[in-house]
């Protein structure tokens, strides 16, 4: 491993002012599980690690007045069993049952998660599906922007040099939402997905009054898949119609070709999942 | 740089100066001589490296030592009670899961977390938690029997 100092701050103000002071040479870390990955493999080197571990401000999931609020610090698997999640947003608490495996999912953070930004992660298709908020804190103060927003490139993201991520919050969808999170795993459980869709979608009496579609590991970042969601909007969903949905999906996705599977096939993966999503959905 | 660190492993309180940048399953291993910690993957895949913090199960190549301050760690060293094996222990002996021995460990500890969290498990909840334990020399038939079967209280 790498040398480094680490400094364990008990506030988001210190943690803030010691990212400030060491700048480029530091970097936040919560969990671990993917910055100590990056640090072994030499393709991150911080002098200094900042980590936010005993930050309190960060930590916990409360429901008030509609709204979840989720701290940057909860484990993945404090989210997944959470009772308040489980009842209020079960598309969050069954895709973060999605990650990795029960061990990662006990240290990693939705916040690390975020700030990670890796495009193949499941949670944020679902975030973005439930129309979920990041909090940022930083030197110049405090900023809230949806999660969709969050994401400019691959393992990039919109968070400037000395912010760190202080929570997720959603509000409560007016009506129970009818939602799907497939992700397709052709090698083994554990597995980054090839493709995955997040679909979630209000009906009244069989006609679709808002959907949201969001795929992870389709490019360099989640994409929102518009063009399906204006489709299906105010429509009645027959199978038809979801067919068409799907079919809008390849020409708005980027994938790679790696050893999930090449670009293209990819593309076409994206459709199929696309309509298996919307209609798990509705099943 | 280094950083005290004082922390509970299978009972026994243990203070000592690591280096920032110090890895759990090196203190484990090295500093406090508890081998039955094994490295495998060394990325968090594996689970060959679990142990419990605080009773839920952790890859050790992942984790600062500095970050275990103030937990309690249990390595497979202290599933033991008095010379008396814990149950998951006998039953991977009973029935075949204890194959080659280097997966074992983390099998073992991932196995117990199981049956503390889920004390009756199904056979799909049993797999889906040891989803990140590999086995790469024999197999799983025999490690999905052993926690059931201990599950069952028949060791």
């Amino acid at each position: 491993m790498i040398p480094f100092e680490l400094h364990v701050p008990t506030s988001v103000d210190e943690a803030l002012d010691l990212l400030e002071r060491f700048g480029e040479d530091a970097r936040p870390i919560a969990g671990g599980t993917a910055l100590v990955l990056l640090m072994q493999q030499r393709l991150v080197r911080p002098e200094h690690l900042v980590s936010l571990g005993q930050v309190r401000e960060l930590q916990g999931i409360e429901a008030g007045n509609g709204t979840l609020r989720i701290g940057a610090l909860s484990p993945h698997r404090s989210i997944e069993t959470s009772g308040v999640v489980r009842s209020g947003w079960p598309l969050l608490a069954e895709t973060y049952r999605r990650v990795a495996t029960v061990r990662i999912r006990n240290v990693a953070t939705i916040g690390g998660g975020l700030a990670h930004a890796d495009p193949n992660q499941d949670p944020p298709a679902a975030l973005i599906a439930l129309d979920a908020r990041v909090g940022i804190a930083g030197k110049h103060g405090r900023r809230e922007l949806p999660v969709e927003e969050l994401f400019t490139g691959y393992y990039e993201t919109c968070l400037e040099p000395g912010e760190i991520v202080t929570h997720v919050s959603i509000s409560r969808p007016p009506r129970p939402i009818r939602y799907a999170y497939l992700k397709f795993l052709p090698r083994t459980a554990d597995d980054y997905a090839t493709v995955a869709v997040a679909v979630a979608l209000d009906v009244d009496d069989g006609r679709c009054r808002d959907a949201r579609i969001a795929l992870n590991a389709a490019g360099p970042t989640p994409i929102r898949a518009h063009a399906a969601e204006d489709l299906l909007k105010g429509q009645a969903l027959q199978p038809e119609l979801l067919r068409s949905a799907a079919a809008t999906v390849p020409a708005i996705v980027d994938p790679i070709s790696d050893s999930r599977g090449s670009a293209n096939y990819k593309r076409r993966m994206a459709e199929v999942f696309t309509r298996r999503a919307l209609e798990q959905a509705l099943a | 740089m280094s950083v005290h660190v004082r922390f509970q492993v299978n009972g026994e309180v243990h203070e000592l100066d690591a280096p920032d940048s110090r890895l759990l399953i090196d203190t484990i291993r090295y500093d406090l001589g508890l081998t039955g910690t094994k490295l495998g993957c060394g990325v968090g895949v594996c689970g060959a490296c679990t142990v419990l913090a605080d009773g839920k199960m952790v890859s050790s190549c992942l984790m600062l030592t500095a970050m275990a301050d103030g937990s309690e760690i249990t390595t497979i060293e202290g599933l033991a009670h008095d010379g008396e094996l814990a149950p998951i222990q006998k039953g991977f002996i009973k029935y075949g899961g204890f194959q080659c021995g280097i997966c074992t460990p983390g099998q073992i500890l991932a196995a117990h977390a199981l049956l503390q969290d889920n004390p009756r498990p199904s056979e799909d909840e049993i797999k889906e938690w040891m989803m990140g334990n590999l086995c790469r020399c024999t197999g799983y038939y025999k490690i999905i029997e052993s926690i059931d079967r201990t599950a069952a209280g028949e060791v």
